[in-house]
């Protein structure tokens, strides 16, 4: 029996060479084929080739399967004609099991060590610090329990792997124990929903400070729009309908406050002073999301939503924190919105007190010599319709 | 009514030879079949050639995100216009994701899971000849179809398939204009959402009534075996949420096709100021999501009820805390209605109401940990036979744990925040739900092929494939978490615009080939599926020495399911490895006074003349005892 085992191989063997010859053949026909790439014809061919050696290659290790499923076949019936027991596999998969525990324990470390680092920094806002410490408070507790069980599942497997000679142990249930699987997480679960509810009552906390920068922005297929209030300190209203090419927020000149409004391209905010960024959508859904700050809120049309911060790392603080002198942070869209959707972003930038004050005082009123025209010639047809309170809505 | 009428059927009519009184065509046996076991034969071949598309169009997807700069001629020649000098077009990229999560989630893990297994469990394990109304049981599985060959028809229309998610929110979904994928394709999908809807009420119904009027002598609800119960449970939570979705999809066709303004409102799009007025987008989110967490769970219970038996079955110990489980189950039933807010914390949603689903959802997680408790326990001490089965419901609880904890995460809204939307919803779901539930639905095929087609499958190949998709699965998923955690969101059609995002590319790459890999392994189980139907080596009566119901069935399958009379259930179907008995299992069809040496007090708790009886005989056998 030996000896078929060795036929058999040897078979196995000459038949991976033979694939292996067919499969560099068309790898060098490609190669060659690639280089002069000027007719069509060839590309076409080429690509054909390029597929057919994948596909042969996939062939090739069903076939290096099939032969390696027929050995393992062969070598348990010649175990069985020599009055042995033949492959126990209950074994073999219980080794397997123990193998994949270690194995895979040490990716998951090297995971959460390489690709570990390469997540979020520290947060560069206010709230986001409460975030970040519930953050590792539940990723602490939930890697304990995902480690115990996981090694717990995997060693069971090896050491209560089956065998002739024993029985499993009959035991239904305790219900002791299931009290105490039952209590334990529920007490660690109170314990994460209370911490949570806190955080998230005061990240959403809706109390307006006097001294806040309210700022407005909108979404819109595939682009983010954002308005300052100027000198004042509040955004004049907007209304939908009162859209035109120039004034694309349709912004309410009726309203006083919109007189000394500023249009921004980059959405540049004093540290350590509180914003509130009042979000709006046009056309569908969009997210603004601000990772660094931990911020996100949706724009919905029809429904105004605001997020509360306060910046507290200066864009320049980070990069030297990050040793990354590109650093930017970043506003980008989270929620689905089209085709554009992998490409609607602004450049976030977090300055001092000082450089914002310059920086703003450079920034072009919304109402633009444009609007003036148009709001002159359009005076008298007007829609006089202000834009109803939607807050009440939220819920 | 109709359990007397089945009964009539079995006990009075087929007292001689069964078989010769049913003379099936082609057609009434194959096609329009009203058997329950040709019908779940259909839902699963009819699931797996769906997963097996959605798997391909994952592929494509993947491929884009791995090799964002690079064409591939063979695309274009594939998709033609969808993927212009091999690129794929970003608007067909969204609309790969969207129907690749909705085949996934109801044409594979909700009707192929539910739709298989109930229908071939329910009545196999209760001990009914049929189910409550074959005919409404043959139209589930032809709506089914129809659902299918409509969805799958959008790829052949000139703007392609639907693009929105599959969860196809307004105002992206309503407005044709916003996307090609919101045109005809939107239209299409909502069509074969209803024709599904109306296919999962119709099996809903017929499994909750099968469970409830038409098991066997003998079968008390507490008797039936966890598969039944997860069926039952799922079935219920179908029955109650799906209507919801039918009213939230009708509301928006009339928003796309007759005007209204049901979740529009306040829209400019592309230069263009729209009539709509006074409609709240998320109005639809909480009627989709008032399905659509339901929905998750309507995906994995049945795989839990599954895993919990092959465990049970295959650690040769009975399920560890049988009456714990089922209230889990019933727990995360309940639960899971009223959880549905926290797929919104960031929407815009009352954020006092935001904390309120925090609380709900955490505590759901409390049923989830003690299953998986009960599960460990099972292992335990146990005689752990590994079937490829037992390997993948093993496999269903280690995603379940890597999947279930980051559910944690993102059921605290405060850290939701952040999280949403990115990469590690991504890496959660599809471990804990989609991961944990296709291996539920793999253990079930290899566990339960026997039953359906009288044949075994290779054990070898059987490993091969667990082994590669188990460990692919966890190579694809793992890293996606860290993705997530840097922020990098989800449904990006390529992160090239960012270079913040090019530090991952690598990692996608390794992502997409591992994705491949996993792919390519379930030629393994696809060979061996297709092959075993037809050349398997034949199998016994009860091959996997189980306890339930359905093993005391001839193994050629008969209209009816057994011969003359029914079996009478006289136990529990968890007595594996029972103390004082020889084998290491006893049937639920053997009657307490046949085990005599095995039996526990226990055993006799509703039932006091046996309970008198049994303290009778331990006398007798110790006074005999004492005489020795």
């Amino acid at each position: 029996m030996g000896f078929k085992k060795l036929i058999n191989s040897k078979k196995a063997l000459s038949l991976v060479a033979a694939f292996m010859l067919i499969g560099t053949n068309v790898l060098m026909a490609q190669g060659t084929g690639a280089d002069p790439k000027a007719a069509d014809s060839t590309s076409k061919a080429d690509m054909w080739l390029g597929v057919g050696y994948y596909v042969l290659l996939v062939l090739l290790a069903c076939v290096i399967v099939a032969v390696v499923g027929k050995i393992l076949r062969v070598y348990d019936l010649s175990l069985r004609m020599q009055g042995k027991k033949g492959m126990n596999w209950n074994n073999i998969i219980g080794v397997i099991c123990l193998i994949f525990l270690v194995v895979s324990m040490y990716g998951v470390y090297w995971s959460f060590t390489v690709q570990g680092n390469m997540i979020l920094p520290e947060s560069a806002s206010a709230h986001g610090g409460k975030i970040d410490f519930m953050f590792w408070t539940t990723t602490v507790i939930t890697m304990f329990v995902f480690f115990i069980t996981q090694i717990l599942l995997w060693v069971f497997l090896f050491k209560y792997r089956g065998s002739d000679k024993r029985k499993g142990y009959y035991y239904p249930h305790n219900n002791t124990i299931e009290k105490v699987w039952t209590i334990i997480p529920a007490i660690v679960l109170t314990i994460l929903v209370v911490f949570g509810f806190f955080t998230w009552r005061t990240v959403t906390n809706t109390d307006n400070l006097k001294n806040d920068i309210n700022i407005d922005i909108t979404g819109h297929q595939f682009a983010w729009e954002i308005r300052y209030p100027g000198k004042d300190g509040k955004l004049g209203e907007v209304n939908y309908q009162l859209y035109t090419p120039n004034n694309i927020l349709g912004v309410n000149f009726k309203d006083r406050n919109s007189f000394d409004d500023q249009k921004a391209d980059t959405l540049v905010l004093p540290v350590n002073r509180e914003i509130r960024i009042n979000i709006h959508a046009q056309d569908v859904i969009h997210s603004v999301y601000m990772p660094h700050f931990r911020v996100q809120m949706n724009a919905v049309p029809g429904l105004p939503t605001f997020f509360k911060f306060t910046p507290t790392i200066t864009t320049a603080d980070m990069r030297n924190r990050l040793d990354n002198p590109q650093f930017e942070y970043l506003l980008y869209c989270n929620k689905i919105c089209g085709g554009g959707h992998y490409n609607m972003q602004k450049v976030v930038r977090v300055v001092s007190e000082a450089e914002y004050e310059n920086w703003i005082a450079r920034q072009k009123p919304y109402l633009t010599d444009q609007i003036k025209k148009e709001l002159h010639l359009a005076d008298a047809s007007q829609p006089n319709k202000v834009a109803e309170n939607r807050i009440a809505l939220n819920n | 009514m109709s359990t007397l009428a089945v009964h009539d059927h079995g006990v009075a009519g087929h007292d001689h030879d069964h078989e010769h009184h049913h003379h099936d065509t082609f057609i009434t046996k194959y096609v329009f079949s009203q058997d329950h076991k040709m019908i779940a034969k259909q839902f699963l071949i009819t699931g797996i050639t769906m997963a097996v598309i959605a798997m391909l169009l994952s592929i494509l997807f993947r491929i884009q995100l791995a090799y964002p700069d690079k064409n591939f001629p063979l695309l274009e020649t594939l998709l033609g216009r969808f993927a212009p000098n091999g690129r794929l077009d970003p608007q067909f990229y969204l609309s790969l994701v969207t129907i690749h999560g909705t085949i996934m989630v109801f044409f594979v893990l909700t009707a192929g899971l539910s739709g298989t297994f109930s229908n071939l469990l329910i009545p196999l394990q209760v001990g009914a000849r049929d189910m409550a109304s074959p005919f409404i049981n043959m139209l589930s599985y032809w709506f089914f179809f129809t659902a299918s060959v409509i969805m799958l028809s959008s790829f052949f229309i000139q703007k392609g398939p639907a693009g929105g998610g599959w969860t196809i929110y307004p105002p992206l979904s309503a407005l044709p204009k916003a996307m090609n994928g919101s045109e005809l394709g939107m239209t299409l999908w909502l069509i074969s959402m209803v024709c599904f809807i109306a296919s999962s009420l119709m099996g809903g119904i017929n499994y909750v009534s099968t469970v409830l009027n038409m098991r066997t002598k003998g079968m008390d609800l507490w008797k039936m075996p966890l598969t039944v119960w997860a069926f039952f449970l799922t079935a219920i939570l179908g029955v109650l949420s799906f209507p919801v979705l039918v009213a939230g999809v009708v509301l928006l066709i009339f928003d796309r096709s007759f005007g209204t303004s049901f979740y529009l409102s306040d829209i400019v799009l592309n230069g263009k100021i729209m009539p709509y007025e006074g409609g709240s987008p998320i109005l639809f989110q909480h009627l989709f999501w008032f399905l659509g967490h339901p929905e998750v769970y309507i995906v994995i219970m049945p795989a839990m009820g599954i895993s919990s038996e092959v465990i049970a079955v295959n650690s040769r110990k009975p399920i560890f805390g049988y009456h714990a489980m089922v209230y889990s189950l019933i727990g995360i039933t309940t639960l899971s209605f009223i959880v549905w807010g926290h797929h919104m914390f960031v929407t815009g949603m009352n954020p006092f109401l935001g904390g309120v689903f925090m609380i709900t959802t955490l505590i759901i997680a409390v049923p989830s940990a003690v299953k998986t408790f009960n599960w460990l326990a099972t292992l335990w001490r146990g005689n752990i036979r590994f079937t490829p089965a037992m390997l993948f419901a093993i496999g269903l609880v280690s995603f379940f744990i890597s999947g279930g904890i980051t559910g944690i995460f993102l059921g605290n809204a405060a850290l939701d925040i952040n999280l949403h939307d990115t990469y590690f919803v991504v890496a959660h779901f599809h471990l804990v739900m989609g991961s944990a539930a296709i291996f539920g639905m793999l253990a079930g095929v290899y566990h339960w092929f026997p039953k359906m087609f009288g044949r075994l499958m290779d054990e070898k190949l059987g490993y091969l494939h667990f082994w590669l998709t188990f460990i692919c699965a966890y190579l694809v998923f793992f890293p996606m978490h860290f993705m997530g955690l840097d922020g990098v969101p989800r449904r990006y059609y390529a992160m090239t615009e960012f270079p913040a995002f090019n530090r991952w590319l690598s990692v996608n790459t390794f992502i997409t080939w591992a994705a491949i890999t996993a792919a390519l392994a379930q030629i393994a189980f696809l060979y061996n599926f297709i092959h075993s139907i037809f050349f398997g080596k034949k199998t016994t009566q009860n091959p996997w020495n189980a306890n339930t119901l359905e093993w005391t069935a001839p193994v050629e399958h008969i209209h009816g399911n057994w011969p003359g009379e029914i079996p009478t259930v006289y136990r529990w179907p968890y007595d594996y490895s029972k103390p004082g008995h020889d084998a290491d299992f006893i049937m639920q069809t053997t009657p307490l006074s046949e085990t005599m040496s095995s039996n526990l007090p226990h055993d006799f708790e509703d039932n006091p003349a046996g309970l008198q009886q049994y303290n009778e005989w331990a006398k007798t056998q110790r006074s005999s005892e004492e005489v020795k």
